[in-house]
């Protein structure tokens, strides 16, 4: 007979051991699965390595996914640190993209590029903001689930910037192919040291999210709110109107990943700008376990995953779906990992003999 | 000489590194009214959960009348003839009597009321219980409820009863009317064992009583052969003064007055109605009253948690009804208040001392930054003071005792000296020792001019400690009685609404 009871707290060393256990197996696992599709694990596992690490290239290449990870991931632990499960990163990050569009293509395009980044910045901060904004309003007002509205409204800003790129704002200089007019000049974001400077806003980024929740009296007021809401009350804190200015930070930062993306990599509006970094922020910011440092380090190993799988495609010619597949074989191991801290399972035969 | 019903020997059960029991015996014969006495997590639950088949054992073994048995599942423990009677009870509320007693049971798909009406005729009375069978669960007071529950599993033949806290939610005169059905079922020969951590009833009704202390069983004693004092002792591990002072404090003033104020639960209905009274400086004001009559909603609509739906709150002179928490502490208003539910609400069980001392620091700090540096002196102080053991002030306080992460609570809302503390079952779920330093601070509080409002469930504790006791019944105030010059029973009555008296 398999008994399942609730653990007393592990420490935090057992607990850390548990999980660089799972990560180990689902590594063992993995590579028996790569070696039964008939490839050389040892050889897979380098290339991805080698393939996200390896040289400077592809170290840069590594750090450009790893940047909208990152923003984004600082953007939803803030709202998760309330237990406010903002679902609606991808949506929040396509309508800052779209206010940072807006902005850039309507400004005199020979403003300075200062001046003209800063209003961008700023567009896609009110934008994604506005966004998240309208699920806080309603869940702090009427009490609605806030992750099937957050989640929903993901797919409305999605459609939208489609509607956006295929009609309204589609360019008419494009001789019919349906895309929006692509960013002047001076709307680019500049380079440092071979990468464009939304490296410098994500560890900005990061440095301030820790800041604002451990050393802030807001950032106090969203802690409290997140582990009891009674408790909250009872200190006199305004629940309501912390949970909308967290949710205005939230989506304002998932706003800002979509104006780095939109004026530093695609130089223009699409509807694939997301590119899922909302969805996948949301197991970054979990296996980080809150911690902005945490969840930074979890994004970049993430965005290794995601550079060192698309390499293998070239350098082993292994279908990419296997670099997918292993990251999934890993995320379930360690997301599976959380059962065991918290569980014991038991085996006992004695129980099965019942009355004697 | 007597059958033995049950014999427990070398019990020994473990929550992880937890001990809950640790090579426990215990011997329960038939005709027997035997107390399970023991201080809050000392294991008594445990081990009966054990008898009812909800646990298994780790060690030891488990002899009812003489037979060796291992429970899987409590399905085993009923068909031997063991019912266990928990403090919550386990009825439907909108089924009647009847079917609450058949339900779950072998038999027919149809249940034939008239058979059934008449085997429940007899087991009410052979026994004394007073239920009637055609009542729905939500028509009866809390006493029939209880009738109910016993009669459930003498139904389904129980011979051996465990009775877990039954007195919590009763009133004396319930209670009374509870140890005449008990003693009916010692007339019949059943075993009854009783878990309890109040010692007048255990002496009052009890043939024998077993010790538990800190998971080990530290002996079993023939209750006519002992005295109150070594039983304590036996219980706590060492010698406790159990007095209360009460000291009279002159010059009384209104602090908080409350004008017919009524408050709606979740559900619309009136969890207080029109309640009037004054809180004077200097001075313990207990609340009595069985439990659910309106003392949470009291304290919270004080607090301004709940709002309220008629009446006026009056702190020195000004109106406080219908201000939020946050309100009330702008207003530069300085009450402190211990809610009942201590983890979920006064407190944040995963932050440490510091960052629960903070809570109500903060928002007196000027700028966006939180400020550390003072509250973690402060913190560092109150832990000094109270005698809190913890690690650090920097261990988070879900894992302190009840007892400490209770004197955090207090230490934190007495430091900023209030004028008025509303506490609500501050002593719930501490050991003897920490209730009564809890007591001690209770009555510094009010040496030095606060006004506390004292919610108790312990008649003895409230008529000791307090120098008014307020009786709430079904939302209303049936009386506000000087405890010295009434007796136990007549708070019982004024606590079922039989009775109304007001003076004081």
């Amino acid at each position: 007979m398999m008994k399942i009871t609730q653990r007393a707290e592990l420490p935090k060393g057992r607990e850390w051991a548990i999980r660089a256990a799972a990560v180990l197996l689902s590594i063992v696992f993995a590579g028996t699965v790569i070696a039964a599709l008939g490839f050389d694990p040892i050889k897979v596992f380098a290339q991805i390595v080698n393939g996200s690490v390896g040289s400077q290239m592809r170290l840069n290449q590594t750090i450009l996914k790893a940047i909208p990870l990152t923003i984004t991931s600082m953007g939803i632990l803030v709202a998760f640190k309330m237990k406010f499960w903002n679902i609606g990163g991808e949506g929040q990050i396509m309508m800052g993209a779209m206010g940072a569009t807006y902005a850039a293509l309507h400004l005199p395009p020979d403003l300075p590029p200062t001046a003209m980044l800063a209003m961008l910045a700023a567009a896609s901060v009110i934008c994604g903001g506005a966004w998240a904004f309208i699920p806080a309003y309603f869940k702090a007002k009427f009490g609605t689930n806030e992750t099937i509205f957050t989640l929903m409204m993901n797919y409305i800003a999605i459609k939208w910037v489609t509607y956006l790129q295929y009609d309204l704002w589609k360019d008419p200089g494009s001789l019919g192919f349906p895309r929006i007019a692509a960013f002047p000049p001076s709307a680019v974001l500049p380079k440092l040291f071979g990468i464009h400077v939304g490296w410098i806003v994500a560890v900005l980024s990061v440095v301030l999210v820790y800041i604002f929740v451990n050393h802030t009296k807001k950032g106090y007021e969203v802690t409290v709110i997140g582990e009891s809401v009674e408790t909250a009350r009872y200190a006199g804190m305004n629940i309501k109107h912390v949970m909308i200015a967290a949710m205005l930070v939230s989506g304002g930062l998932c706003g800002l990943t979509g104006m780095v993306q939109a004026s530093a990599v695609e130089k223009t509006l699409t509807y694939s700008l997301s590119a899922n970094y909302g969805f996948t922020a949301i197991i970054t910011t979990w296996l980080g376990r809150l911690s902005a440092p945490a969840v930074a380090i979890v994004c970049f190993a993430f965005a290794m995953l995601i550079q060192g799988g698309a390499y293998l495609q070239i350098a082993l010619l292994i279908p990419a779906s296997v670099a997918e597949m292993i990251q999934g074989i890993i995320l379930f191991f360690v997301l599976g990992s959380e059962f065991f801290i918290q569980y014991r399972v038991s085996f006992s035969r004695r129980a099965a003999r019942g009355v004697a | 000489m007597q059958d033995t019903a049950i014999q427990m020997s070398g019990i020994t059960k473990s929550f992880g590194s937890l001990a809950a029991n640790e090579n426990v015996n215990l011997t329960v014969l038939n005709g027997e009214i035997h107390a399970l006495l023991g201080e809050n997590g000392a294991g008594k639950s445990t081990l009966m959960n054990m008898l009812s088949g909800i646990y298994s054992p780790d060690s030891g073994s488990i002899f009812i009348n003489g037979k060796e048995v291992r429970f899987s599942s409590p399905k085993d423990s009923i068909a031997l003839g063991i019912g266990m009677i928990h403090q919550h009870f386990k009825l439907i509320d909108v089924l009647t009597a009847k079917e609450n007693i058949v339900i779950g049971q072998k038999g027919g798909f149809f249940t034939r009321g008239k058979n059934l009406t008449a085997k429940i005729k007899k087991l009410s009375d052979e026994y004394g219980l007073d239920v009637n069978p055609d009542k729905k669960v939500y028509d009866m007071p809390v006493g029939e409820k209880q009738a109910l529950e016993i009669i459930k599993v003498l139904y389904r033949g129980a011979r051996i009863l465990i009775l877990d806290e039954p007195t919590a939610v009763l009133t004396p005169q319930e209670i009374k009317k509870l140890f005449s059905i008990i003693r009916n079922m010692k007339e019949k020969g059943c075993a009854v064992v009783i878990i309890t951590h109040k010692l007048g009833e255990v002496m009052e009704i009890s043939d024998r009583i077993t010790i538990l202390r800190k998971g080990r069983s530290v002996g079993t004693v023939v209750t006519k052969e002992i005295e109150v004092p070594p039983l304590i002792e036996m219980m706590v591990g060492k010698k406790v003064d159990l007095s209360i002072k009460k000291s009279r404090v002159e010059g009384k003033e209104d602090l908080l007055a409350l004008d017919e104020v009524t408050v709606l639960d979740s559900e619309k209905k009136q969890a207080l109605k029109s309640v009037s009274f004054t809180l004077r400086s200097g001075e313990i004001l207990g609340v009595a009253g069985v439990a659910k009559s309106g003392q949470k909603e009291l304290c919270e609509a004080i607090a301004g948690l709940v709002p309220a739906d008629k009446g006026r709150i009056f702190f020195n002179g000004e109106n406080i009804l219908g201000k939020s928490p946050g309100e009330i502490i702008k207003m530069g208003i300085r009450m402190g208040f211990i809610p009942e539910d201590r983890l979920g609400m006064g407190l944040v069980a995963g932050m440490d001392i510091v960052h629960n001392i903070i809570l109500k620091d903060y928002q007196g700090q000027k700028g966006v930054f939180l400020k550390r540096g003072p509250c973690v002196k402060k913190a560092e102080r109150i832990v000094d003071s109270l005698e809190i053991l913890t690690p650090s002030v920097f261990t988070p306080v879900k894992k302190l005792s009840g007892g400490n992460i209770q004197k955090v609570l207090l230490g934190r809302e007495i430091d900023s000296n209030p004028k008025v503390l509303i506490t609500a079952y501050p002593v719930r779920g501490l050991d003897i020792g920490a209730s009564y330093k809890i007591y001690d601070l209770l009555n510094e509080q009010k040496e030095r001019g606060a006004g506390v409002l004292f919610v108790g469930e312990d008649l003895d504790v409230l008529m000791e400690l307090c120098d008014r006791v307020m009786v709430l019944c079904d939302g209303r105030i049936t009386g506000i009685v000087d405890p010295d010059t009434v007796t136990k029973e007549d708070i019982g009555l004024l606590m079922t609404g039989v009775a109304e008296r007001r003076q004081a």
